[in-house]
């Protein structure tokens, strides 16, 4: 793998920090957030790993997991880190960053019964983080 | 004492039971819960997004709602809706820029927001305005048999500084189930995220989340969890379908909404219609009730 | 009026390399100072500090006779010293010596504007000829020195300044909060990297202290006030009622042992019980018991009194009064040490609730042949010996957001030791370290590291989120960074390397030595890489933790060092003032007062009889502030005169 510095100071990269209002540049790698995240098992890269590669530039691997979109933007991380990252905000930037270059046509899949048995609340907020 | 009240969607549709059973307790400790005209979708959760502020116009709307009928405070039952209206709230107040352009954005609206309203949750309500003391002297013994687990969850905890008490050591639910007259079951995941929207694509998650959490407070003793949030209640109660699939040897837990509890320490009869919006069976917990008055006479 | 005849005054303009060159055009300022009036000559050199530049000084005070020398470079906090010493070796007064700051405050705040640079550079020389034209030559005064050093604090750090200082001659007061001297020190086991039993190698020291015939110690005793400056400070200090004489108690212990009433003890750290009658440990030095008031049954209740019937030399005395003892003395060392930071402040790792769940210090304790368990490694809750611990280490410790931003430099070493030394104690059980960095730089220390982990000890990398009680273990919610997924483990006994943080007490005394801390509450020191062992208070020197957090051999080191900077400041008979104080003209002073509550120093005082104001010049700082309070101007500071300072500025107008 070769570090680019293009890569680390790319547009794409200034933008998930403009958007998520965390300076992922200050992370030093202790791991708290993937410590204490609840859906860690499920993600394919881990919360610190997710913000590492931003560190070095490697947006595409970072847009390309499925991390951002198990997240369940609990505010655990951001809660616990030590260097005060905004971690949850990094993950929304990303799922942003994801539907604005890659996917505006998102959609939930919500047959009849299945939208009958889930609560608004339930709707919506998927609705917010996952597709919008 | 009389407050504004904002109920949000679900209470009006899938959480009826937290809706009336809020309004029958508070009545009887002498709150009047006015419900807010013109309420809108709170948009559920708080968008972290710095560059769009379409996302806070809904909460910012509900708040200014609030001015229009002239209050100072807003009443929530639903943990989502305190947190999403709160930190929209803080926005408004500490960001200018933003405020300016939310402010352009809403013209169409008779008058501006004022950044005013305060946003109350019923735990805080509990705690500050009406007090544990007299919490306490209007409820009794009746929930002595009781051993509760208050959970949580995350949005009356996080971020630091903006919840109903302390984001890592909080005490406020468990002392408010104390003046309620029940034993406070004080455990490990009751600030463990419960899996919240993951439920509409990925119910096994949630549903692993499920087992863990009342796992940890059946652990320590639990004969019930209290939620004060539709969309905690929906996975750690209905989503229990799943986890008894996933794990068989799961056996089922109550899981009773704040005031529901506080309905039962203050003598008020559990609604029928209650009773059917609950998954797993809240008999147990209704016949410990029962035991205690029975003794009673 | 005739005025007064022009000094002659000599500008040397320093390029400081690039410095300043690169900004200001030298040259041309060295043109335009040569034709300030009373400037005889001026010059430009590359390197003034340099020893050319000062014998340059030196030659041209010589050749023309030089009255007054300003050297236009860096700020004067670095090398005034310098060129004082160069001028006043050449025959010329030290205080007709002035530097003119065109670095600091002109060519490197300018860069971008040398032309602007320049012109400044040649108002800030024009107004330092205008000062120096009118600087008297002035001589330095001289106080007398009470050879007597204070050290505050009985850990270490102070034992071993103490030591120094009483070694070279001289007596020393060593002032200790606790019963007995020793510190956190004695609480350890064994200490890394050698392994040596830490009661071991200090108690010998703290013997040495105890016997040594210039060693006064006050021990349960605190520091209430301070007044004087350097080589004359007079110090309070309460020596807190022990309820037992001293002078007659034999140490026997009998009381001790007598004593109905158990708590539990901090020694150590609340694993074990002391009676409220006590000694915290064996080895104590003095090895004289005192009584906890708040438990004690005779103060409580009014009961008991069974060490009053016990003890055989008739030394408890219920009745005795806390006591000031006044000490008169030259020197002091404060070597406070430090606390470690509470678990209550970590809500995620239990918030100090979870009985299985301890400090480092208490692991100490776990682990010392002489502490509450003799040794063995037994769990708080149901005294098991645990097969399973934990160590999290950064806890509390590099968290800016939240709580101690800084590393507390010493927890990477002792945790790899306690891993060590529990599996030593425990053969078949499992330590883990959860780690962020190994923080090893000491001498032998990577490879005692390398040591822990052939021994078995498993290093993780990655910080621990969250811990909590599971049934009978303790769940530990962590990530392996390095293998990328996240851990849990349950364990036995979790051990938390808390933070070091400075003493609860230092802020008080802060208030009382007047001296600084700094944001994190340790003591601030003179300079952080050229003065780590003096305050900006003459005489007063830090050791130890109390002014960062460090390990033994640095501490020793320090405290050696602090003791050196005492035994010079002693070695002379007399002691230099700074004369660039203030003076008062007692003609026209009117005894009005004012400066007396004006002065932070406390260096104003009023002669009743005379009606003027004194000054103690060796209390005045120089600030100024009753230059400017005094009504009719007698009040002048050397050298930077009402006349001095105005015409600095009228020469700008």
């Amino acid at each position: 793998m070769e570090i680019k510095i293009e890569e680390i100071r790319s547009d794409l990269a200034r933008k998930i920090a403009d958007i998520s209002g965390a300076d992922p540049a200050k992370c030093y790698q202790c791991g708290k957030c993937s410590a204490g995240c609840p859906m860690a098992q499920h993600m394919d890269i881990l919360p610190h790993q997710l913000v590492r590669l931003i560190q070095i530039g490697k947006i595409e691997e970072v847009l390309d997991s499925n991390t951002p979109w198990i997240c369940a933007a609990c505010l655990t991380c951001s809660v616990r880190c030590p260097r005060g990252i905004r971690i949850a905000e990094i993950m929304e930037a990303v799922r942003q960053v994801v539907i604005r270059k890659r996917d505006a046509k998102r959609r939930l899949d919500l047959p009849g019964e299945k939208r009958e048995e889930l609560p608004p609340i339930a709707i919506i907020s998927a609705y917010r983080k996952i597709v919008e | 004492m009389k407050i504004l009240y904002y109920p949000g969607c679900t209470l009006k549709t899938d959480a009826v039971s937290f809706e009336e059973s809020a309004l029958l307790a508070f009545q009887k400790l002498g709150v009047e819960l006015e419900e807010l005209k013109r309420w809108n979708c709170c948009g559920t959760v708080f968008s972290f997004t710095t560059d769009n502020v379409m996302y806070h116009l809904a909460p910012l709307r509900n708040l200014l709602r609030v001015r229009e009928e002239g209050g100072e405070a807003v009443f929530t039952l639903c943990s989502m809706c305190y947190n999403t209206l709160k930190r929209a709230n803080r926005l408004f107040r500490d960001d200018p820029e933003k405020r300016d352009k939310i402010k352009n954005i809403m013209y169409q609206e008779e008058r501006e927001y004022d950044g005013k309203a305060r946003v109350v949750h019923a735990l805080e309500l509990l705690r500050d305005e009406i007090g544990l003391d007299a919490l306490r002297e209007k409820t009794g013994d009746r929930l002595s048999n009781l051993r509760l687990a208050p959970y949580y969850g995350c949005m009356l905890l996080r971020p630091d500084g903006l919840g109903v008490d302390d984001a890592e050591d909080p005490s406020v639910f468990e002392d408010v189930i104390r003046a309620m007259g029940a034993e406070a079951v004080d455990f490990p995941f009751r600030g463990e995220c419960c899996g919240a929207y993951q439920t509409v694509e990925q119910p096994e998650v949630v549903a692993e989340r499920t087992w863990a959490i009342l796992d940890a407070a059946k652990g320590c003793g639990a004969h019930a969890l209290v939620v004060s949030c539709p969309l905690c209640a929906f996975n750690l109660d209905k989503r229990q379908e799943i986890t008894s699939h996933l794990h068989p040897e799961f056996e089922s837990m109550p899981v009773l909404y704040l005031t529901e509890v506080l309905c039962l320490a203050l003598g008020i009869p559990f609604g029928d219609r209650w009773r059917k919006e609950h998954y797993a069976t809240v008999e147990p917990v209704l016949n410990r009730v029962l035991e205690v008055s029975g003794k009673s006479g | 009026m005739k005025s007064a005849p022009q000094k002659k005054i000599g500008v040397f303009v320093c390029h400081c390399g690039k410095n300043i060159a690169a900004v200001v055009d030298v040259k041309k300022v060295v043109e335009e100072v040569a034709a300030l009036p009373g400037v005889v000559f001026s010059t430009d050199y590359k390197y003034m500090c340099s020893q050319p530049g000062q014998a340059l000084v030196q030659e041209k005070i010589r050749e023309h006779g030089l009255e007054g020398v300003i050297v236009a470079a860096c700020t004067p906090s670095l090398h005034e010293a310098t060129f004082r010493k160069a001028a006043s070796d050449a025959g010329l007064n030290a205080f007709c010596v002035e530097m003119a700051n065109i670095r600091e405050q002109c060519a490197w705040v300018h860069q971008g504007e040398p032309d602007a640079a320049t012109d400044k550079a040649i108002e800030i020389i024009t107004t330092m000829v205008k000062k120096t034209g009118l600087d008297r030559a002035l001589v330095e005064d001289t106080i007398p020195i009470t050879k007597r050093a204070l050290v505050i604090g009985g850990g270490v750090a102070g034992i071993q300044a103490s030591l120094d200082v009483a070694d070279a001659g001289y007596d020393v007061v060593l002032v200790e909060k606790e019963p007995s001297i020793g510190g956190h020190m004695a609480q350890l086991s064994e200490t890394f990297p050698t392994l040596d039993c830490a009661q071991c190698i200090l108690t010998p020291k703290m013997v040495a202290v105890g016997t040594h015939p210039k060693i006064k110690i006050l021990a349960f005793s605190e520091v209430r006030s301070l007044d004087g400056y350097v080589g004359n400070f007079k110090v309070a200090i309460e020596r807190k009622a022990r309820g037992v004489d001293w002078t007659k108690c034999t140490g026997c212990g009998i009381c001790m042992e007598k004593c109905p009433t158990k708590v539990p003890a901090e020694f150590e750290r609340n694993l074990g019980k002391r009676k409220a009658i006590y000694s915290p440990f064996p080895q104590a030095v003095p090895n004289k018991p005192v009584i906890d008031r708040e438990h004690c049954l005779h103060y409580t209740k009014g009961k008991c009194g069974i060490c009053e019937k016990v003890c055989e030399v008739g030394a408890i005395d219920f009745d005795q009064e806390p006591e000031i003892i006044e000490e008169e003395v030259g020197a002091i060392v404060v070597a406070t040490g430090f606390d470690l930071y509470s678990r209550s402040n970590l809500g995620e790792y239990g918030a100090g609730r979870i009985p299985d769940v301890i400090d480092s210090l208490a692991f100490e304790r776990l682990l010392s042949a002489s502490g509450p368990t003799s040794g063995e490694i037994r769990r708080p809750s149901d005294g098991k010996v645990p097969q399973t611990v934990v160590f999290v280490q950064c806890a509390g410790s590099r968290d800016p957001e939240k709580h101690k931003p800084y590393c507390s430099r010493i927890c990477c070493m002792y945790t790899t030791k306690q891993a060590m030394l529990y599996k030593h104690a425990v053969h078949g059980g499992q330590p883990y370290i959860f780690y962020i960095d190994i923080r090893s730089g000491g001498k032998n220390y990577e490879e005692f590291v390398e040591r822990a982990q052939g021994e078995g000890v498993v290093y993780t990398r990655g910080k621990v989120s969250k811990i909590y009680q599971s049934g009978d273990k303790v769940a530990v919610m962590g990530v392996d960074t390095l293998a990328g997924k996240p851990v849990r483990i349950d364990a036995d006994l979790v051990v938390l390397a808390m933070a070091m943080e400075p003493r609860a007490s230092s802020s008080e005394l802060s208030r009382i030595l007047k001296i600084a801390t700094g944001p994190n509450g340790f003591w601030t020191e003179a300079h952080p890489k050229m003065n780590p062992v003096g305050t900006t208070t003459r005489g007063i020197f830090l050791a130890g933790c109390g002014q960062a957090p460090r390990d033994v051999p640095d501490t020793v080191s320090q405290a050696s060092g602090a003791a050196g900077k005492v035994i010079s400041l002693f070695s002379h008979e007399t002691l230099t003032l700074d004369p660039l104080t203030v003076e008062v003209d007692e003609e026209i002073c009117a005894g009005c007062g004012i400066c007396v509550p004006v002065c932070p120093y406390e260096a104003r005082t009023l002669d009743e009889r005379k009606k003027i104001a004194l000054v103690n010049e060796a209390l005045c700082q120089g600030c100024g502030a009753c230059m400017i309070a005094c009504p009719n101007g007698a009040t002048v500071h050397r050298n930077f005169s009402k006349k001095q300072i105005l015409s600095m500025v009228d020469s700008l107008l």
